[in-house]
C-alpha cells in the first residue's frame, strides 16, 4: 500500500502503522481513512496530501 | 552603516548578534506587553556561523552588532533554524550582503524560505542526526516540525555545549541582559507561559515527546539559547519542568468565566457564576471580553481546566468579540477542559446553543445545557447562575482530585 506525504508539514501516512491515536487500525490504506481524517502533527485534510514517489 | 550596538559574548566562542525590540505591543493578534528580542548567534568557529537573523527592520542592529565581533562578509555558514519572517524576514539581504559559502535549514525550510523570499535554490538542506563540521567545532540538528512550523529545528553546538532552541522556550520579553539569572524569575515565568499558551499550546502532544527525546539524547547542555528573550544558563531545567506540566495541562481547580455583556446583564449573570465558583472552593477569574486581550485569555486558560462563557444575543447571533477569542482558543486546542455557556438575551436567544456549539467543537467536555436570562436576570436567574458556577466547580474539584 502506497505512503501518502503531507504537502503542509511533510509528516508521512504509513497504512502498515495507521493512526491508531486518532483511531485508525494499522493496514488502513489511505484512501480508506475517514473523510474528517486530519493529519496529526498539523491538521490539514486529506486533500492535502500527496502519494510518496 | 551606524553603530547601534555591539555584540554580547554568552561562551568562549559564540555571541549573541540579536535585536531588542522595545516597541513591538501587537505580534500578530498577540499582545506582547513586554516588547520582545529577536536573538541572532554568532560562532566564531574556524568557519564563521550565523544562527538566525532578525525581523527585516532590525538588520542595521544586526549588522551593527556582528561588525563589533567580525566583518560580516567573513561570515562563512548561515543556519535558518526557522522560517518565520521574525527570524528570516532580513535573511535574504544578510545573504546577498555577507555572500555565505552555505546556507543550512530543514527541507521544509527550503521550501518555506523558497516560497517566503524565492531563496530555495541558495539553501542546503540538513535532517536530524545531520552534523556539520565547522573546522574546529561540531553542530548537529534536530527537526522539531511543528514546534511550531513545519520547517522547525533545532541546532546543538557539541564544542560549546549550547543548544540553539529556535522558538522552543522562548518568550517575549525585551531585556537589557541577556541571561535568565539577571532577570527577574516571576516575569520570565509569567511571559514563558504565556508564549507556550499562545505558540505552542496546539502541540503540546509534539512537546512531551520533544522532552522525552531530549532527555534520552542526554546531551550535555551548558546554554539553551532560544530565538526570544533571556538566553538560559541557570534555570533550564526549572522551565524544561514547567513545558512538561503545560503541555500536560492535567486538571487543576481553577476556572475562567470569559464574557461580555451589552446592557450588564451577561455581566451580572458573570458575577453571579463566580460566586457559585467561589462556594464551590475553586479559584476563578473573569475575564470580561471588553476590557480583555485574546492572548491573556490564552494564558489564563493554560493556567485553568474550567471555561464558562457567556454572551449576549445580538441580532441572532454572539456577540463579536466572543467569536474573537472563542476562535481564538479553539485554534489552541486545549484539552483537559470542562466547561458551560450562558447569556441574557431579548427576544431570539441563539447565544447559548451557539457558545455550546463552541465548546463541544473544542472538545470541552460539556457540565450542563448552559442558561439564558430574559432581558435582565430576575432573583431566580441568578440563583440557577451561582448553582451553575458551583456545579462546574464542584465537577472540577473532583477531576482534580482524581
Amino acid at each position: 500500500m502506497d505512503k501518502y506525504v503531507c504537502d503542509a508539514c511533510g509528516w508521512v501516512y504509513d497504512p502498515a502503522k495507521g493512526d491508531p491515536d486518532h483511531g485508525v487500525a494499522p493496514g488502513t490504506a489511505f484512501a480508506d481513512l475517514p473523510d474528517d481524517w486530519t493529519c496529526p502533527e498539523c491538521g490539514v485534510g486529506k486533500d492535502s496530501f500527496s502519494k510518496q514517489e | 552603516m551606524n553603530s547601534i550596538g555591539k555584540a554580547i559574548r554568552i561562551s568562549d566562542k559564540v555571541w549573541w548578534v540579536g535585536a531588542v525590540d522595545w516597541t513591538v505591543r501587537d505580534f500578530h493578534g498577540y499582545q506582547t506587553s513586554r516588547g520582545t528580542t529577536y536573538n541572532a548567534y554568532l560562532i566564531m568557529a574556524d568557519k564563521i556561523t550565523l544562527v538566525d537573523t532578525v525581523k527585516a527592520p532590525f538588520r542595521d542592529e544586526l549588522l551593527s552588532r556582528i561588525s563589533s565581533v567580525v566583518k560580516p562578509e567573513d561570515i562563512d555558514y548561515i543556519i535558518s533554524n526557522h522560517s518565520e519572517m521574525d527570524h528570516s524576514g532580513c535573511l535574504p539581504e544578510i545573504i546577498d550582503i555577507i555572500k555565505p559559502e552555505k546556507v543550512f535549514a530543514s527541507v521544509m525550510g527550503q521550501k518555506a524560505l523558497e516560497s517566503h523570499f524565492r531563496i530555495g535554490s541558495n539553501i542546503t538542506p540538513v535532517k536530524t542526526g545531520d552534523s556539520i563540521s565547522l573546522g574546529n567545532m561540531n553542530i548537529s540538528f534536530i527537526e522539531t516540525k511543528m514546534l511550531h512550523w513545519p520547517d522547525s529545528m533545532v541546532s546543538y553546538l557539541k564544542e560549546e555545549q549550547i543548544l540553539f532552541s529556535q522558538d522552543g522556550f522562548g518568550m517575549h520579553l525585551a531585556v537589557n541582559r541577556l541571561f535568565d539569572d539577571e532577570n527577574n524569575w516571576e516575569i520570565m515565568e509569567e511571559e514563558a507561559e504565556k508564549y507556550f499558551g499562545n505558540i505552542l499550546m496546539p502541540y503540546s502532544n509534539l512537546i512531551l515527546k520533544l522532552l522525552d527525546s531530549l532527555k534520552e539524547l542526554n546531551l550535555p547542555i551548558k546554554l539553551v539559547a532560544p530565538d526570544h528573550g533571556p538566553v538560559w544558563r541557570s534555570h533550564f531545567a526549572k522551565i524544561a519542568g514547567l513545558y512538561g506540566k503545560w503541555a500536560e495541562h492535567k486538571p487543576v481547580p481553577r476556572a475562567i468565566v470569559v464574557y461580555d455583556t451589552m446592557w450588564n446583564s451577561t455581566a451580572m449573570m458573570a458575577k453571579t457564576i463566580g460566586e457559585g465558583l467561589r462556594e464551590s472552593g475553586v479559584e476563578f477569574k473573569l475575564l470580561p471580553m471588553n476590557v480583555s486581550h485574546r492572548s491573556d485569555v490564552a494564558t489564563e486558560v493554560l493556567r485553568s481546566n474550567a471555561i464558562i462563557v457567556g454572551s449576549p444575543t445580538i441580532n441572532n447571533n454572539i456577540f463579536p468579540t466572543m467569536a474573537d477569542v472563542l476562535t481564538y482558543v479553539k485554534g489552541l486546542s486545549p484539552t483537559n477542559m470542562i466547561g458551560a455557556s450562558f447569556g441574557s438575551y431579548g427576544w431570539s436567544g441563539e447565544a447559548v446553543k451557539l457558545l455550546n456549539e463552541y465548546l463541544k467543537s473544542m472538545n470541552v467536555e460539556m457540565v450542563s445545557e448552559g442558561y439564558r436570562a430574559k432581558y435582565v436576570p430576575t432573583e431566580a436567574d441568578l440563583k440557577a447562575c451561582f448553582e451553575l458556577g458551583k456545579l462546574v466547580g464542584e465537577k472540577l474539584l473532583a477531576k482534580s482530585k482524581q
